[in-house]
């Protein structure tokens, strides 16, 4: 063990002396620590987004909509922002049965919603039109910035009152207050009461161009229907949104008089097991792109294996020498080693240096985002610290064995 | 010291049989400076590796400082080598991109001496070969007789039982050579063993004793 650091300085003295050769060994290594890092990294990064995204819809949501529960919760996430359905079985009747049969609630919010067109003077737009009741914020986790919400006075009146997202404030009304002005949608003319807060993308609707109204107003005045188009529900604790969400099946079914479970026509979906299918989608995703990666990884574990192999071939005389002059075999194969040792892990770490340039590229100009977490770091040196021995034992096993003799004599 | 007994050295080329040494016995004593001359090819060189346990012989039996060392597993010669042995070959034979102390380290570095000490070991060998000014240079830095100079100090600085040199004088010039024999002289003077293998009568004249093989037999005693 003396000898390690003498090993570990001849290597370095080594790989100094043949820069170039060694830097390109250590390309290899490079981009394929590089690029599993960074892979993981672009995973889990996206992992965190969709979940952020999911989460700030409301956690603890559980939302009922209209058709059958064969489809998949993924696709009701983005179906249930698509807009009103024409043939929705859902009504305010089940808004009631819910309210009185379930507890643990801490909050319940109808929605009836359509895509329309808005108009202010001469600007118009399309707007997603939603008719909430005052639930909506809290149910949503979505709050009034400027003015104030719906209340249950404008439900009762079916007064014609518009809450606006931030973008639809803008476009409509520019920079000016839009607080207490008139505004048309369709061909009913609304005062707006209130500017929502900023909010990101939610499936295919963008919030920040929603216009909230009372929901009496929409199922009545704007389009003629009791129907509604989701039902969010906010539940109290994490642990019982399973149970809970299996006591709203149960009430809506009874409700809906249906006993035969294949013609139900509403399905439930709950906030934490999408988040939990997509989290698993993107695990998967990781893992891919990970191994793939580790792929590159191996290919530059094999380049330093081919290196090392010429440079005993090289150095075969030298070796003599070292015999010569007292080396046992484990020196000569520990002197291999940590020189190959070296190589993969100088590799690793400009490897990993290099992900993080490469996560900071992809987080500001790409739609996505890559977490470099310590644990990839952690795995990739170990990776290259492995592969430096696997790929070098090789090399100097075959150094270790040559003969004094054979080894002084090789021209 | 050095006792070999009727050692044979057959190598295998392919379906041919090479017998390289015939059955060689020698004695040499402790601190006898002894010479092997003979032509190129006559097994000289495939002694002086026996004597250096670099090689084995094929039958026959060496005793080195009353232990039979001629069958011993690698790594026990190895560890004779390291201790007991010190080499001085024709072309140098020093490790590349290292300084001089650092070259006559190594050996001491080998055997699991510390640092500090090996330090301390390689600069009083260098002094011994004349060399304190030069401890910092890198080979490609130094004359051949510098060079040769490293390697004598190389093979001292682990105190060994006997050194080994193989035409030592083979890659100098005639100035340079007679340095280096002058020094090998005073080692001699100090009691160091010395066994020279050269095909130079002269440098030859400088050992006590010579002896010459042909053909893998010892000639003249």
């Amino acid at each position: 063990m003396l000898y390690f650091l003498e090993n570990l300085r001849s290597a370095l003295d080594a790989i100094r002396s043949n820069k170039l050769r060694a830097g390109l060994t250590m390309l290899g290594v490079i981009i394929g620590v590089a690029s599993v890092v960074l892979m993981v990294g672009i995973g889990q990064g996206s992992q965190q987004q969709i979940t952020e995204r999911i989460e700030s819809l409301g956690t603890n949501l559980l939302t009922v909509s209209p058709g059958s529960p064969s489809q998949t919760n993924v696709r009701s996430l983005f179906r249930r922002a698509g807009g009103g359905s024409s043939t929705s079985t859902l009504s305010s009747d089940d808004v009631s049965a819910i309210e009185k049969n379930v507890s643990g609630l801490i909050g319940i919010s109808p929605e009836l919603s359509g895509t329309m067109q808005a108009i202010v003077g001469n600007k118009n737009m399309q707007v997603s039109v939603i008719g909430v009741t005052p639930d909506y914020p809290v149910v949503k986790n979505f709050n009034v910035e400027f003015g104030s919400f719906i209340t249950q006075g404008h439900i009762d009146k079916r007064e014609k009152v518009v809450v606006l997202g931030q973008e639809a404030a803008e476009t409509l009304f520019g920079a000016e207050s839009p607080i207490g002005r008139d505004m048309r949608i369709e061909q009913h003319i609304f005062t707006v009461i209130g500017i929502m807060e900023e909010k990101g993308q939610q499936g295919f609707t963008n919030q920040n161009e929603v216009a909230l109204i009372p929901l009496t107003t929409m199922q009545q005045r704007v389009q003629g229907t009791d129907k509604l188009s989701s039902i969010n529900i906010s539940v109290e604790r994490q642990d019982q949104m399973s149970q809970t969400a299996a006591l709203i099946e149960v009430v809506v079914r009874n409700q809906h008089r249906i006993t035969n479970i294949a013609n139900q026509d509403f399905n439930i979906a709950n906030q934490s097991d999408t988040v939990e299918t997509l989290n698993e989608v993107t695990q998967t995703f990781t893992f891919l792109l990970g191994g793939i990666a580790a792929i590159s990884l191996i290919v530059g574990g094999i380049g330093v294996m081919n290196i090392m192999l010429v440079s005993v071939m090289e150095r075969t005389r030298e070796i003599g020498i070292r015999k010569a002059i007292g080396a046992k075999k484990r020196d000569i194969l520990q002197q291999f080693l940590v020189e190959s040792m070296v190589l993969s892990v100088l590799g690793g770490a400009i490897g990993v240096l290099i992900s993080y340039l490469g996560a900071w590229i992809v987080t500001n100009y790409a739609e996505t985002r890559a977490i470099i977490s310590f644990d990839s770091i952690l795995l990739a040196l170990g990776f290259s610290i492995g592969i430096g021995v696997f790929f070098g034992i090789l090399p100097a096993w075959q150094a270790a064995k040559l003969k004094p003799i054979d080894a002084l004599r090789y021209e | 010291m050095i006792q070999l007994h009727d050692i044979t050295k057959t190598y295998v080329l392919g379906t041919q049989e090479l017998t390289v040494l015939k059955g060689v016995s020698l004695h040499i004593q402790d601190g006898e400076f002894i010479a092997i001359m003979g032509p190129s090819g006559s097994g000289k060189s495939t002694l002086m590796n026996i004597i250096g346990l670099l090689d084995t012989p094929s039958t026959g039996t060496y005793t080195l400082e009353g232990r039979k060392v001629s069958h011993l597993s690698e790594r026990e010669q190895a560890e004779v080598r390291s201790r007991r042995i010190g080499f001085v070959f024709q072309a140098f034979n020093l490790l590349p991109r290292m300084n001089a102390l650092r070259q006559v380290m190594q050996p001491l570095l080998y055997q699991g001496v510390h640092r500090h000490e090996a330090i301390e070991h390689a600069e009083s060998a260098l002094k011994a070969v004349g060399l304190a000014d030069r401890m910092h240079h890198l080979p490609n830095e130094l004359s051949g007789g510098q060079k040769q100079r490293i390697a004598i100090a190389r093979a001292l600085v682990t105190n060994p039982a006997i050194i080994l040199a193989d035409e030592p004088t083979g890659a100098l010039d005639s100035k340079t050579g007679e340095e280096i024999m002058g020094l090998l002289d005073e080692l001699s003077a100090n009691g160091v063993t010395i066994v020279m293998v050269t095909h130079e009568p002269h440098v030859a004249e400088h050992a006590r004793r010579t002896i010459h093989i042909l053909d893998g037999l010892i000639h003249t005693q």
